[in-house]
């Protein structure tokens, strides 16, 4: 039987922790990261087009099985990017930093982004619950209008448990999905 | 967790929303804005300076998720203010019984000015109803301040508190906003908008202008906003403002339109992936091998 790969996007808006998320549950090391390679060009104005990096997680199930976790670039000028990761995705988590509510606007951009996209399931992670600002997940619901029907889950990226909890309610909600 | 942000990132109308929706109690504060030299990003990761809360400017209070008193800058809100700002007591008498009321409670106070005919007690209803809501719609047009809200913070039980639906609230203050208020996420044009799942409740308070009437009158699933403003004569500014409205007064949601459930994608190139894709491709036993997998890591 040939291996077969999956494939799930972090996306969220520069910051709200999708690095960290992977890094918590890859068996992998996440080597690249966005701002790295921002600082890079921006010095050297390097064509940036050419040097897009982003995070990469794996999990191996078994010898046939894989599933990829690929966190998006987190700044805008890279979105081209975004379409080509969402294609074939079995469904997305939408990070969001409770603690800084000047990105939520943003997180709200991108999660309606990706859900036109794609009609895959997802579920929004209220990361940095750790924090002392944090605001609520319920709060984070009204604030980003999330329905009630969309998973809004308490998340602390830095917490290998809790990111298993987020992927185990995203992968629930796509059974679900395909029961109906 | 205290409920802390900017108004530049976050609007009064936002919060209010959100204070209706979850019926919140407690008072928020807002704060002269300080900018500092540090720098902060945004989500995009744009840079912009820090800005931090300098001396409190104005404080709101909020019960179950109506609106109760607020006070700004030197205007403390004491009664006799009050009074004089509505034209029931002149600067003469606001003064001594600003003097010599001291001692007394603002419902004290009350009682004895409508004792001595001063003001009836509906006099006095009206005018801290005005004096709050002046005070939020004037507090609507600042953009740039920190606040907080202290959750179930409660104001000196000596005050009097008239509750006001927020709804109300939200709606006014849509309506004396001109133009788009910079940086609300505005609803796209081709949703389509539905009633909440309990409209009755939500609606039974709100008084809404006619314009207002007419577009709740054409909600349907069928139609997408553009469609609406079209039936309305209304430009497409206009037609914001007031789905903008709506929704943070929570009487309207949005909801795909039923013939773009699989989204258009003119950008693309006309190429649909997405439409003709099924939303999920991999067989039920591989979405439960991935679970078992992750619970054991
Ligand atoms: N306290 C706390 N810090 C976090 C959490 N998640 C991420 N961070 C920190 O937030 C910063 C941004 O995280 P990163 O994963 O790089 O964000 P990205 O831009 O979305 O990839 C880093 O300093 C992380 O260590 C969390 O749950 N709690
Ligand atoms: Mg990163």
């Amino acid at each position: 039987m040939p291996m077969q790969t999956v494939k799930m996007v972090i996306t969220g808006p520069f910051s709200a922790g999708k690095t960290e998320f992977i890094r918590s549950i890859s068996e992998i090391d996440v080597v690249t990261t966005d701002e790295g390679i921002s600082a890079v060009s921006a010095e050297y104005g390097t064509k940036e087009a050419t040097t897009v990096a982003m995070d990469f997680g794996r999990i191996t199930v078994d010898d046939d099985l894989v599933l990829y976790l690929f966190g998006t670039p987190g700044q805008r000028r890279f979105d081209f990017m975004w379409e080509i990761l969402a294609e074939g995705m079995l469904g997305f988590v939408v990070m969001v930093d409770s603690a800084k509510p000047e990105t939520f606007r943003e997180a709200k951009s991108i999660l309606e982004t990706f859900r036109a996209y794609a009609p895959t399931p997802y579920v929004v992670a209220a990361n940095k619950q750790d924090h002392p600002d944090a605001w609520a997940p319920e709060d984070l619901r009204i604030a980003l209008r999330i329905e009630e029907s969309v998973k809004l889950l308490p998340c602390i990226a830095t917490d290998k448990e809790s990111v298993k909890n987020v992927l185990l309610e995203l992968l629930y909600s796509i059974l679900e999905e395909m029961d109906t | 967790m205290p409920l802390k942000g900017n108004l530049a990132d976050f609007s009064i109308t936002q919060i209010l929303n959100l204070i209706n929706l979850a019926k919140k109690t407690g008072i928020l504060h807002v704060y002269e804005p300080i900018v500092t030299d540090e720098t902060i990003r945004d989500g995009t990761g744009q840079e912009r300076k820090k800005v931090m809360p300098g001396e409190e400017r104005a404080t709101v209070a909020f019960r179950d998720g109506k609106l109760i008193l607020a006070t700004m800058g030197n205007q403390d809100g004491h009664l006799a203010n009050v009074l004089q700002k509505a034209g029931k007591l002149n600067i003469q008498q606001a003064r001594v019984i600003r003097e010599r009321g001291k001692k007394y409670s603002d419902k004290a106070l009350a009682l004895m000015l409508i004792n001595a005919n001063y003001a009836t007690q509906q006099d006095v209803v009206r005018s801290i109803k005005q004096y709050t809501l002046d005070i939020v719609y004037d507090l609507a047009n600042w953009e740039q301040e920190p606040f907080v809200l202290d959750e179930n913070a409660a104001p000196s039980p000596a005050r009097i508190t008239v509750p006001i639906d927020l709804q109300n609230v939200i709606m006014e203050i849509g309506r004396r906003k001109d133009g788009d208020e910079p940086g609300i996420e505005l609803p796209n044009l081709d949703m389509a908008l539905k009633f909440p799942e309990d409209p009755g409740e939500k609606f039974r308070r709100v008084h809404l202008s006619v314009e207002e009437w007419r577009v709740v009158s054409f909600i349907n699933p069928n139609n997408s906003i553009r469609q609406i403003a079209k039936a309305c004569n209304m430009t497409e500014t206009e037609i914001r403002r007031v789905v903008y409205s709506l929704l943070n007064a929570g009487l309207v949601e949005l909801m795909k339109p039923p013939t773009s459930k699989q989204p258009a994608r003119a950008a693309a190139g006309g190429k649909s992936r997405s439409a003709a894709q099924p939303p999920i491709t991999v067989k039920r036993s591989v979405v439960e091998r991935l679970i078992a997998k992750i619970k054991e890591t």
